[in-house]
């Protein structure tokens, strides 16, 4: 991978509110550790600069922190969650570990990459979709999973994909959550087990 | 002190130290790429495994620490499939282009996959390819190559306090880059190609030059700055390729300034190769017949006091001694090596050196600076200074301008007036350099180089009597010189004698008529348009300030090509050995003035080095101990003066353009354009 951090021109720096923010966070380490808060500072410019990091995003923060540049640039070229490239308004990262693989998450990659019409770590040319294959985003027992900036969309089949994309694209806001008839990571279909009370242990 | 055996080898180690250092203890060869012992520790190479009872797997011995009772195998079939491993995922990635790469013939991977190498490899996909990163003009870069050891981001961090490299991207992607591709803002980030371990890293002025096996190296001395440097000198023919630092723990461990390595460039550029006569107002090529002649012709008759010498900063001992021996014989008193002016008092031996010595960094808790830039002045003494200064309890100010030394430094200020200030224990430093068990101050040239130069000499001798900087088997006076000459000149005594003129002093009498005849032993860091109506002698290497009024130029050596004495800003004395012949006529510098001496009937007393050596050191028997740090004894010296409120200037203001030497480089010269920032894009056209 070769890393270009982009220069933007913009400067940037953390709203009042992500400011107040920043100070808890600093608060949580002693002062000449401060930059144990790298991360969380990052995540939150990331926020705040629309889904990713610029060179000035990374300098702020490293300033911030009295941190050498290369120091906060290792640190956002690490992570896969730090976006180093510019990425659309929607962001929908994949699952393809080994469990959304074996739960067919090859159909989802597929059915985004119809629907979309861009390959993997691309981003549309209106600027309003990316598409990224991210690794094992934690939920395998709803596999298989994609998440839209944050939001986890689990249970999926190449349709329910490609009907969350296109709610996307006319601007709804799809409901999160497993797409088929499940209650969070309950069993499908209902619960099977302690269905009733025995009264024996009263 | 734990104990363990290595190899059925019982060896007694420090406390703290690893498994690798006790195996190395007993003898026993571990290979390594990430490991290094002035370094921290990554542990990220794996190439060091040994087995270790009781541990159900081979262990990193570089990152394991030693410990009571544990007993290690290094020669077992376990620890060479190990490592067979280790190497086999090395070079997966590794290209197989050891014939075009610069590291060739002194590679560590190449060298160790000898030991542990496949015939083959069994990894049928493709190799990842790297995009070469620019680090600035000195180092070369072929990223493809780079195991990932982390040296050169460590050695960066930690020794060269410049934290611009980083490795990006994870795991395969993982790519070594400086910030955004940026030069590395140091002035000794050419170690990092003797680090790296690979040919990722290697010098771009030397790239595709010379293989380093049909190279001669000889152990010789720096002269780029008054540290005195431990340098090998690779030359090819008669031409000098490259220059490597070696160890000397005492004086610049293993590393050495981007000055010291990549301004041999210069020593090929703008060289007197011949004797010059002026004609005419012209300068004329002309024989060493013809140049002694009208050097005898113009001193016949001429009063000895007529007549001076300027030492410059370049010079070996036995240059500037047979000079001044010449000197003695003509009866002349005025004679001086302080181009700069610095008003060093040459009573004392201790009043102008670097008494605690460069070692003695390690041991010193506090530290006044006193007008001096380590950074620029003595590079290698800087990097002693940031490390004892990482480790912690050394407090360290500065009275002059404000710096960036790449440490922490109080900045105190800059006005002279401090150090009555401190002196007197008025100022809150006092307290400091009073309650530091081994306190030491370190004044530079620039302080000294002013008119009340005596003034700040003897102030800072005061700072050192009162506040216990002198004590029991510790002088923490220390004076840094730029001049790698400077302590050898003082040592044999070429100062104005009774009634002698010092450099200001000849430049004026040269100018009003007073002084009629100058020598000038490649001494290029005056202004020497008050030379303009003297005659004047020039005897040196370059083409540079010195030959610019000169009516006779007598073609010497430079420091790579005659076998020299130099004595380093702490005393020690230390002697290079000749690596190539000098260009065309030039000669050494001590047979010219033998041969000059001759022609004007005054011959010198010795017929060869060694005879000039032995009647040296009979006269000065100090320069006779070689490579030890001299205990100076702590006497009199220096005059009380009044000092001037002008803030400090420094000695050094342009670090790549200090000697005639690297004045002549055309790497050092794109180095300097480089750091100021502008980067030039290489098109096809350049170099």
């Amino acid at each position: 991978m070769s890393v270009h951090v982009i220069a933007t021109g913009e400067s940037f720096a953390f709203t009042p509110e992500n400011e107040a923010w920043a100070k808890t966070q600093l608060a949580k380490y002693p002062s000449e550790r401060k930059a144990s808060a790298v991360m969380p500072l990052l995540t939150r410019a990331q926020e705040q600069r629309g889904g990713w990091l610029t060179k000035e995003a990374i300098e702020y923060v490293a300033d911030y922190l009295a941190m050498p540049y290369i120091r906060v640039l290792e640190v956002a070229s690490f992570y896969t969650m730090y976006n180093l490239k510019p990425v659309g308004r929607h962001v929908i990262e994949v699952c393809t570990t080994t469990p959304c693989w074996l739960r067919g998450s090859d159909e989802i990659v597929k059915a985004c990459k119809k629907t979309l019409g861009i390959g993997l770590g691309e981003t549309t040319p209106d600027g309003e979709f990316t598409l990224l294959e991210v690794e094992c985003a934690g939920a395998c027992v709803n596999a298989p999973v994609a998440v839209h900036n944050g939001a986890y969309y689990e249970d999926l089949t190449a349709d329910s994909a490609t009907k969350i994309i296109e709610a996307l694209k006319r601007g709804e806001a799809p409901k999160p959550g497993p797409q088929i008839d499940r209650q969070t990571s309950a069993p499908v279909g209902g619960p099977t087990t302690l269905k009733a009370t025995t009264g024996g242990n009263a | 002190m734990p104990k363990l055996t290595v190899d059925g080898i019982e060896v007694e180690v420090p406390a703290g130290a690893t498994v690798l250092q006790a195996c190395e203890a007993a003898g026993a060869e571990v290979p390594r790429f990430c490991y290094h012992e002035r370094l921290s520790i990554a542990g990220n190479c794996r190439m060091c495994l040994v087995e270790m009872e009781k541990s159900p797997k081979p262990v990193a011995s570089c990152a394991m620490p030693a410990g009571d009772g544990m007993v290690i195998r290094t020669n077992t079939p376990a620890v060479k499939k190990a490592r067979e491993g280790v190497m086999e995922f090395l070079l997966i990635n590794h290209p197989l282009d050891c014939p075009i790469c610069d590291q060739g013939g002194e590679c560590d991977l190449q060298d160790q996959s000898v030991a542990y190498g496949a015939g083959q490899s069994r990894f049928l996909e493709n190799k990842r390819a790297v995009e070469e990163k620019y680090m600035g003009p000195l180092i070369k870069t072929v990223m493809t190559r780079c195991i990932h050891c982390t040296r050169c981001i460590r050695f960066s961090k930690e020794i060269a306090g410049v934290p611009e490299l980083g490795a990006l991207g994870r795991g395969e992607h993982m790519e070594v880059t400086t910030y955004l591709e940026q030069t590395l803002h140091s002035e000794v980030s050419g170690n990092v190609i003797d680090l790296c371990p690979v040919g990722a890293l290697t010098s771009r002025p030397y790239a595709f030059t010379a293989r380093s096996w049909e190279l001669k190296k000889t152990e010789t001395i720096d002269v780029m700055d008054a540290v005195g440097g431990n340098i090998r000198v690779d030359a090819r023919g008669n031409e000098v390729m490259r220059i490597l630092p070696r160890v000397n723990e005492a004086v610049n461990e293993e590393w050495i300034s981007d000055k010291t390595r990549f301004v041999y460039d210069g020593l090929k550029r703008r060289r007197l190769d011949r004797p010059y006569v002026r004609k005419a107002g012209k300068l004329t090529e002309a024989t060493w017949a013809e140049a002694f002649d009208a050097i005898a012709k113009k001193l016949k008759g001429m009063a000895g006091d007529k007549t001076a010498a300027i030492a410059g900063d370049l010079q070996d001992v036995e240059s500037v001694y047979a000079l001044r021996l010449l000197m003695d014989s003509l009866g002349s008193p005025h004679r001086d090596c302080r181009q700069d002016g610095a008003k060093l008092d040459v009573t004392t031996r201790a009043g102008y050196l670097f008494n605690s010595g460069i070692a003695g960094i390690d041991e010193a808790d506090a530290c006044l600076l006193i007008g001096v830039n380590p950074r620029h002045e003595a590079t290698s003494i800087n990097l002693r200074l940031r490390a004892r200064s990482r480790r912690g309890g050394f407090a360290i100010a500065n009275v002059g301008p404000a710096l960036d030394l790449t440490y922490k430094v109080d900045e105190l200020g800059n006005d002279p007036k401090l150090l009555s200030a401190i002196a007197s224990g008025a100022h809150p430093f006092a307290e400091v350099l009073k309650k530091a068990a081994k306190p030491m101050l370190i004044v530079g040239q620039g302080a000294l180089a002013r008119a009340d130069g005596a003034g700040v000499l003897a102030a800072a001798r005061e700072i050192a009597d009162k506040l216990g900087l002198i004590k029991d088997g510790w002088n923490g006076f220390n004076v840094l010189h730029t001049a790698a000459a400077r302590v050898g000149a003082l040592d044999v005594g070429f100062v104005p004698q009774k009634g002698g003129r010092d450099v200001a002093g000849i430049l004026d009498g040269a100018k009003s008529g007073a002084i009629e005849a100058v020598f000038l032993l490649g001494a290029d860091e005056i202004n020497s348009d008050p030379l303009k109506d003297a005659f004047v002698v020039y005897l040196g290497t370059h083409g540079d300030e010195g030959v610019r009024h000169a009516d006779v130029i007598l073609p010497a050596a430079a420091y790579t090509e005659k076998p020299g004495t130099y004595v380093n800003t702490e005393g020690r004395v230390q002697r290079g050995l000749k690596a190539v012949f000098a260009p065309g006529d030039a000669r050494e510098d001590w047979t010219i003035l033998r041969a000059l001496s001759d022609a004007l009937g005054k011959t010198l007393p010795f017929d060869n080095l060694n005879e000039l050596r032995a009647k040296l050191c009979s006269e000065v028997p100090h320069l006779a101990v070689i490579d030890e740090k001299p205990a100076a004894p702590w006497g009199k010296f220096g005059t009380a003066g009044a000092l001037e409120p002008t803030p400090f200037a420094l000695a050094v203001s342009d670090y790549y353009r200090t000697n005639p030497i690297c004045r002549a480089s055309c790497i050092l010269a794109t180095v300097k354009d480089a750091m100021s920032g502008d980067k030039t894009e290489a098109t096809g056209t350049h170099g």
